[in-house]
């Protein structure tokens, strides 16, 4: 599997806010089917690196380039974020931006967008296509409730979910746009540990069943541990450590960064 | 003993509160009457240079103040109780999945309110007959601006400019190439249109007060090149005899031209409540409003900002350039006058305390914002004061306006998706 072309494949990243180098030549790869992780302290430029890689930054250096299955590999670097989306890259935040106003099944409708067509003719006519249409996006939107269990709460405003299950819609939201990659931005955080595992057994379900490879920050390291294939380390913009969880776990660099620099002895 | 204790502790904490209660009161009638000293009591007569103290308004505003402070700091104490408005949102919620579940009594109540719309002109004066056709261009505009900041939540202050652009692309086709109403009603909302994605790209970045100023510029950038642009639009002095609209060639009197003008715009705002209502729940209506809720999340998810935007921009411009057209047909004559920022300033306060997104509550707001100052014509000298203390009173007590947006309801029945909304 290593082998083969990954799927994601960021060479050489620098992204400068002014004299400040937030990430400094980083290369991470990701292969279809895998879940990798990217952890670090915070401030270790983790969310600049997804920024970066979704098209809400411009990287100052280096390449973001997907190759998704039966399809050409495609560059990245300064495409405006929804047409980041529409390649098949999707992502949720770290402070979960939902759209607080709208009803959950709304959230998710908004998604299929970048999939749908009709226009405003459609809106106001309610042709026969645009009505399919929307039956389709509405149906499609429900199942992906169903996967992430908030099928009962389809009509409740987003703000009035709990907050697990704001990240569960956050996660069904993303997934709705029919990504090749799902891009976690700490989907665990905030969450208490029943929560947590109920999410290691979703990340891991959505690999399995859906197909799509998973790229997650995270700081839970007992579910960074126990679902990833592959961890990279972040520590002030630069890539300390990567390889299996085992590695990564007895690396000195990273209990290093973790733990300070008194704890060399 | 101790029961006795806490009785008498009791008691004298009541007895506290209601001291400190009209100790408040006290001081905001004492603050009252100090603001209010100038205006009420002072009474300057020029004429032979004598000053009026009319004390007993003092002592008026004393009591007055005194008691409406007890009110005033009861619902404010019920609304912090209350927490948010939730309770009242469920409360619409409820009326709204009512009217779902019991069509008979919402059929009636349309069908009551249809006669009455429809009889309306032959019933009342022709007066308010005119005064209806304003409220109802009003509640068009509002319904028009709805959409650029009620829904993709995009601050604009120049809305009168796509209004302006309406009314005198009618009123030039006409005077100069004799063009009928209806050849220019859509002519008018097209241009507006244009005029919309005009404005749109420079804006595209911007947001909230930035996007304000820049909007307030527009407006009134086009109301200058009309006011002085002395060869293109006659500038201050307008255009005067621009044709009323015409029915088949039928020659009407003043009073039949007012009655058919209100039919029109009775059937036009139908057709924007219609459209806006289809557009509100469609897949650019929903795009709209994730807009307004959060930007970047909108972006990530696949939505074109820009387009979204722009299309947001345009459609609320066109509703202005219809009603543009309208006036202009209504009044006859149009000057630069009637497109300030004042009007601008109207057509906002009417979608904001309406309700933002809301299509009822912008009805409501724009026939409560335009009909009740002509109505408060008898008591001409407060009707401003009432009105910005109506105003005030309303965004302290329903800052979402008057009515919130209903959320749209799906029901499913096993694994097939219905859409009852």
């Amino acid at each position: 599997m290593k082998n083969a072309q990954p799927i994601l494949e960021v060479r050489g990243l620098i992204k400068d806010f002014g004299g400040l180098r937030a990430i400094d030549t980083i290369d991470v790869q990701v292969h279809s089917g895998e879940i990798v992780a990217l952890i670090g302290p915070n401030g270790a430029g983790k969310t600049t690196f997804f920024n970066c890689v979704t098209g809400i930054y411009v990287p100052t250096h280096g390449d973001v380039i997907i190759s998704p299955k039966q399809r050409a590999p495609v560059r990245l670097n300064g495409l405006k974020p929804n047409k980041v989306t529409e390649q098949g890259l999707a992502r949720t935040f770290q402070n979960i931006r939902l759209f607080q106003k709208m009803t959950v099944l709304e959230n998710v409708l908004v998604a299929r967008h970048c999939r749908t067509k009709s226009g405003i003719f459609g809106a106001v006519f309610r042709d026969k296509k645009t009505r399919n249409e929307e039956r389709e996006m509405v149906d499609f939107s429900y199942r992906l409730l169903e996967k992430v269990g908030l099928s009962g709460q389809v009509n409740d405003l987003a703000k009035e979910l709990p907050y697990g299950a704001q990240r569960r819609l956050e996660i069904a939201r993303a997934m709705a746009t029919e990504p090749f990659l799902l891009m976690l931005d700490e989907p665990a955080a905030g969450m208490n540990p029943k929560e947590t595992r109920e999410l290691d057994g979703l990340i891991t379900r959505i690999r399995d069943e859906e197909g799509i490879s998973i790229l997650l920050i995270e700081h839970d390291m007992k579910l960074v541990m126990s679902i990833s294939d592959r961890i990279y380390v972040l520590d002030y913009g630069e890539m300390i450590a990567h390889g299996t969880p085992k590695d990564v776990a007895g690396n000195k660099n990273v209990i290093k960064a973790y733990l300070g620099e008194t704890f060399d002895a | 003993m101790i029961f006795g204790v806490n009785m008498q502790s009791k008691s004298t904490s009541v007895a506290g509160r209601i001291v400190s209660e009209c100790a408040q009161s006290l001081m905001v009638s004492l603050w009252f009457m100090f603001l209010t000293f100038p205006i009420m009591v002072i009474r300057i007569k020029p004429l032979d240079r004598t000053i009026e103290w009319r004390w007993d308004n003092l002592f008026y505003i004393a009591i007055g103040s005194f008691f409406l402070s007890f009110i005033w700091r009861y619902l404010m104490k019920k609304k912090r109780d209350q927490g948010s408005s939730e309770d009242k949102e469920d409360w619409q919620n409820r009326i709204g999945l009512k009217m779902r579940s019991e069509p008979k009594v919402y059929i009636t109540g349309m069908i009551v309110l249809g006669i009455a719309v429809t009889l309306f002109p032959h019933l009342f004066s022709s007066y308010q007959t005119q005064i209806m056709i304003s409220a109802l261009m009003y509640v068009m505009l509002g319904l028009g601006l709805n959409i650029v900041v009620g829904l993709a939540g995009l601050l604009d202050l120049g809305y009168v400019a796509f209004y302006a652009v309406g009314a005198y692309s009618y009123a030039l086709l006409n005077h100069h190439f004799g063009l009928s109403f209806w050849m220019a009603l859509p002519l008018g909302a097209a241009l507006a249109a244009l005029f919309g994605i005009v404005l749109g790209f420079p804006v595209l970045r911007l947001r909230g007060d930035y996007l304000a100023i820049v909007t307030l510029g527009f407006g009134e950038i086009i109301r200058l090149v009309l006011e002085n642009w002395n060869k293109f639009s006659f500038g201050p002095s307008g255009i005067a005899g621009i044709s009323r609209p015409s029915l088949f060639g039928i020659e009407l009197t003043l009073n039949q031209h007012t009655i058919y003008l209100y039919y029109i715009m009775i059937c036009l705002v139908l057709l924007t409540i219609l459209v806006v209502s289809r557009l509100r729940h469609s897949r650019i209506g929903r795009a709209w409003i994730a807009l307004r809720e959060d930007e970047v999340a909108c972006q990530s998810m696949g939505i074109d900002k820009t387009r979204t935007k722009l299309t947001a921009f345009a459609l609320g411009a066109t509703w202005a350039g219809l009603v543009g057209c309208i006036f202009a047909a209504k009044t006859t004559f149009i000057n630069p006058a009637s497109f300030t920022f004042m009007e601008s300033a109207i057509i906002l306060s009417i979608v904001v305390l309406g309700g933002m997104g809301s299509i009822i509550g912008v009805i409501i707001g724009a026939l409560v914002l335009i009909l009740l100052p002509e109505y408060l014509r008898a008591f001409s000298e407060y009707r401003m004061l009432v009105f910005g203390a109506s105003m005030v009173l309303i965004m302290v007590f329903r800052p979402q306006g008057i009515i919130s947006s209903l959320k749209q309801h799906y029901e499913f029945h096993g694994q097939s998706g219905e859409d009852l909304g």
